[in-house]
């Protein structure tokens, strides 16, 4: 049976796009079918985090006006073949998303893929409500500071209200996931630890991300971090995500970053 | 007290912790009281409308967070020149029990 995922968090930036493509791509990597779809209409970015913007031909909202067929939209990933992307149309018109468009679309992925995971746009409007609507399990990505926390507990609100799985009265399975965490700067007091930012939200908690350079890095190639560089902090953190999402029991830690005697004494800290 | 606290500077996190405890109890208990307000502002409205007619938009219901206490503000604003019917067992007008906003 499969999941429908939805990415969200409220606030902007705070990494749902690059989240959704290395959750996917790991899933992928895990022997698992997964198709990886983009909310934000008019301002699309998921096909340029998974490489795949010079493929995009149809998007989402041509599919639910029925100028395109499923899988004539579906960018089937070089790199994983059981990886696909539904991008977002790149026009202005937000109105083409239908609720009865976006539920027929999730429908028939549902028959093709084991996870259907949808990239929320930023805010709670109309392209983030309908990207949760039809979730069963929810990903909240939280930064460890102020108004993302906030925003956070807003879209917990809206997750448990208005989904198509709360006004029937069953629950949409929530997690919330940590990144840019910086663990030295946490010891310090300098930024919320994960044990605040759990008790203010009490959620349970899928991973901790550790801020990495290798992020910007994954981004400006175009390859999800868990494909470009699995073996970096970030990466294996999103695969003991990924399988912690699966349903593994593995015991939460914040993989750090390796760094070689070379980096040591010449490399650069992170703004 | 020690010779490297004097030159670190206070943590901040702490801060951040208190700040979001209170701001999200007021957002939470904010969110509930619009829909308190939303069905306090039908019922009231529901009960002006059987005695005079008021448009919709001239209910206003909202809740004051002073420090101390909190105000539940009820104001209904009735249409120039009403006059309350006459009831059979007085000869003086009643005087509508209704306050302007301000």
């Amino acid at each position: 049976m499969a999941k429908v995922v939805v990415v969200t968090s409220g606030k902007g930036g705070v990494g749902k796009t690059t989240t959704t493509a290395a959750m996917g791509a790991a899933l992928a990597n895990l022997g698992q079918k997964v198709v990886v779809i983009d909310f934000d209409v008019g301002l699309r970015n998921l096909d340029l985090m998974m490489g795949a913007e010079r493929r995009v031909v149809y998007d989402l909202i041509n599919v639910i006006q029925g100028v395109a067929k499923l899988p004539q939209a579906l960018i089937r990933d070089k790199r994983i073949d059981t990886l696909a992307l539904l991008p977002a149309s790149q026009t202005r018109d937000k109105d083409a998303l239908t609720e009865e468009g976006v539920r027929r679309v999730i429908t028939a992925l549902r028959q093709m893929f084991d996870w259907v995971i949808c990239d929320s746009p930023a805010g709670i409007e109309r392209g983030a409500t309908l990207a949760m609507r039809f979730a069963d399990t929810a990903i909240i990505v939280t930064n460890p500071e102020v108004s993302s926390v906030r925003d956070s507990d807003r879209i917990i609100g809206l997750l448990d209200a208005k989904t198509l799985k709360a006004e029937r009265g069953e629950r949409v399975d929530k997690h919330l996931l940590i990144t840019r965490y910086d663990q030295p700067r946490a010891a310090r007091g300098e930024m919320l630890t994960i044990d605040d930012v759990l008790e203010i939200l009490s959620t349970p908690l899928l991973g901790i991300i550790p801020e990495s350079e290798e992020v910007l890095r994954a981004s400006n190639l175009g390859s999800p971090i868990t494909l470009n560089n699995p073996n970096s902090g970030a990466a294996r953190a999103y695969f003991d995500a990924a399988r912690r999402l699966m349903g593994e029991d593995i015991a939460m830690t914040v993989p750090v970053e390796k760094v070689g005697l070379f980096g040591k004494l010449f490399g650069r800290r992170a703004a | 007290m020690n010779l490297f606290s004097l030159f670190r500077r206070p943590s901040s996190a702490p801060v951040a912790r208190d700040r979001l405890q209170i701001l999200l109890a007021q957002d939470r208990t904010g969110q509930g009281f619009s829909d308190l307000l939303r069905v306090l502002r039908e019922d009231i409205l529901a009960v002006v409308r059987r005695h005079m007619d008021i448009d919709f938009d001239r209910v206003n219901v909202q809740v004051g967070h002073g420090e101390k206490l909190s105000m539940l503000e009820i104001a209904v604003e009735i249409p120039d020149g009403f006059q309350a019917p006459r009831r059979a067992s007085r000869r003086k007008r009643t005087p509508v029990p209704a306050r302007r906003r301000g």
